[in-house]
């Protein structure tokens, strides 16, 4: 841990209060989020627009600091240690962490996971919703003096499922909720069922892509199947992830409709190592060491797959898995 | 304007592209569930993904399928076509798929057991096929699915046939 450093901060800005956890400072303005952290006797200082903080903290939390890194932009960002969670400024920075400018510092989940929530019920104005994409939000919203909240619209989390959604118990379908904009095409059957006497609880099948064609999020997995530790999290995408993944394990994805491109980079220094263009049907592994972001340009359909076994980010750190999954 | 939404098929599908800046293609280990599919034998459980044990393969539904059972539970989601799915509760499904045996088997003969009952699905559809129960699957033109489970002795890995490298 770096030394405490005097840290003078105004109470608000612009409206919005002004937040620290640990040795990390968080000021919002108008537009903007400062972070300012400890390093060299001084303090370190990154800026992001507020509005791609808000939405990259939105999935963050929702996500229960997902797994591995949750990188906020080049700069900022959250690494998952379950149970424990690293917040870093720099760190993944190759220029900056090689300048001796990097920060981290660990905080048990549930303080850190407080805090981001503190943050968000502050910094979220009323009309603007961090989960939705910027064509159905309030954009300008996001901006200006404070005004309000939207404690209702970041108050969703990722669903959880114990096997099947729509079983007896498990977590419900979406046929409540309205078919999205982008998916009004997607046909709005359901399959066929035909239980015998005694059978109707344990047939079951229900249409994915009619649940998927009613998320009202983007960018934020739902698990739809568990086979032991495999999840499917199927999850609507449109225009850019919030936020630049970092694994600490292998993902794949399987394109289910449209088209998503990723950026990859490599996971500790972020240097470029390819673009990845995924169309319907395709099917591509995002390997251990890597950091990816996605852009899409039309809402899509996009299976994530994800091994939930608990000792893999070990395992990977040990180097006793390679961090690509099949050799040929 | 309205928006599409575009699903792939057996007869229609473009695959994706790959940009290397700097890193192996075959790390991606990048496929098409329609192409593989478009080029497997009926049921071939060809996988396309594969996280250590846990695989999610494609398979070309045509024609009826063996009989099939698992130790633990599987999920299916047909990604073009009509598939439907017969189940029977097995009598003893211990000694059909143990459960120390992870992955799909094929059962022998008939499966011993009372009829469940049966679920046709479309496009988009997805099935539990649940831990304890034979099922197969019967589809009268190539249809495409994708199988959640586990590598079993059905499995079928030819990634270098399937993925760009």
């Amino acid at each position: 841990m770096n030394a405490p450093v005097e840290i003078k901060l105004p109470e608000k800005i612009a409206g919005y209060r002004t937040f620290t956890l640990g040795q990390f400072t968080f000021q919002r303005d108008e537009y903007f989020v400062t972070i300012t952290w400890p390093t060299k006797g001084q303090r370190q200082s990154h800026t992001m627009s507020a509005d791609a903080f808000l939405r990259a903290m939105m999935r963050d939390v929702a996500w229960g600091f997902f797994y591995g890194l949750v990188n906020f932009d080049a700069v900022f960002g959250t690494r998952n240690l379950y149970g424990r969670v690293e917040l870093f400024a720099g760190r993944y920075n190759e220029a900056i962490h090689k300048a001796g400018l990097s920060y981290v510092e660990v905080f048990d989940t549930p303080p850190a996971m407080a805090k981001f929530k503190e943050i968000l019920g502050d910094w979220v104005n009323e009309g603007f919703d961090p989960f939705a994409a910027p064509a159905e939000t309030g954009a300008a919203a996001a901006f200006g003096e404070k005004r309000g909240n939207n404690l209702k619209a970041i108050d969703r989390f990722r669903v959880a499922t114990k096997r099947m959604p729509g079983l007896e118990g498990d977590s419900p379908l979406r046929d409540d909720y309205a078919v999205n904009r982008a998916f009004a095409d997607v046909v709005q059957d359901e399959p066929e069922i035909k239980a015998e006497p005694g059978f109707e609880k344990e047939l079951h099948a229900f249409n994915l892509f009619k649940y998927l064609s009613r998320s009202d999020v983007t960018w934020n997995p739902s698990v739809t199947s568990v086979c032991k530790q495999s999840l499917f999290c199927p999850t609507t995408e449109e225009y850019i992830l919030p936020i630049i993944h970092g694994n600490d394990r292998v993902e794949w994805f399987v394109q289910l409709s449209d088209e998503i491109t990723w950026e990859v980079s490599d996971r500790e220094t972020g240097r470029p190592r390819a673009r990845v263009t995924m169309k319907a049907g395709d099917v591509a592994a995002m390997p251990a060491d890597i950091r990816h972001q996605g852009f899409s340009k039309k809402r899509s359909m996009l299976l994530v797959w994800e091994n939930v076994n608990p000792d893999l980010p070990k395992r990977y750190e040990r180097g006793e898995l390679p961090p690509y999954p099949v050799e040929f | 304007m309205g928006f599409t939404t575009v699903f792939g098929s057996l007869s229609r599908y473009e695959k994706g592209t790959m940009e290397i800046i700097n890193d192996n293609p075959k790390y991606y280990v990048f496929s098409n569930v329609f192409e593989v599919a478009a080029k497997a034998r009926p049921y071939e459980k060809v996988a396309v993904a594969k996280n250590l044990e846990y695989v999610i393969e494609a398979i070309r539904a045509e024609g009826v399928s063996p009989w099939m059972a698992c130790s633990h539970d599987e999920f299916a989601v047909v990604m073009d076509g009509e598939v439907e799915v017969e189940y029977v509760k097995l009598d003893n499904p211990e000694s059909v798929a143990p459960p120390g045996k992870e992955g799909t088997v094929q059962v022998q003969g008939e499966p011993k057991g009372k009829r469940m009952g049966s679920v046709r699905l479309k496009r988009g559809h997805q099935t539990l096929l649940p831990k304890g129960a034979a099922y197969r699957f019967r589809a009268s033109k190539p249809s495409v699915m994708i199988q959640q489970t586990i590598v079993g002795p059905l499995t079928v890995q030819k990634w270098g046939e399937i993925c760009y490298h």
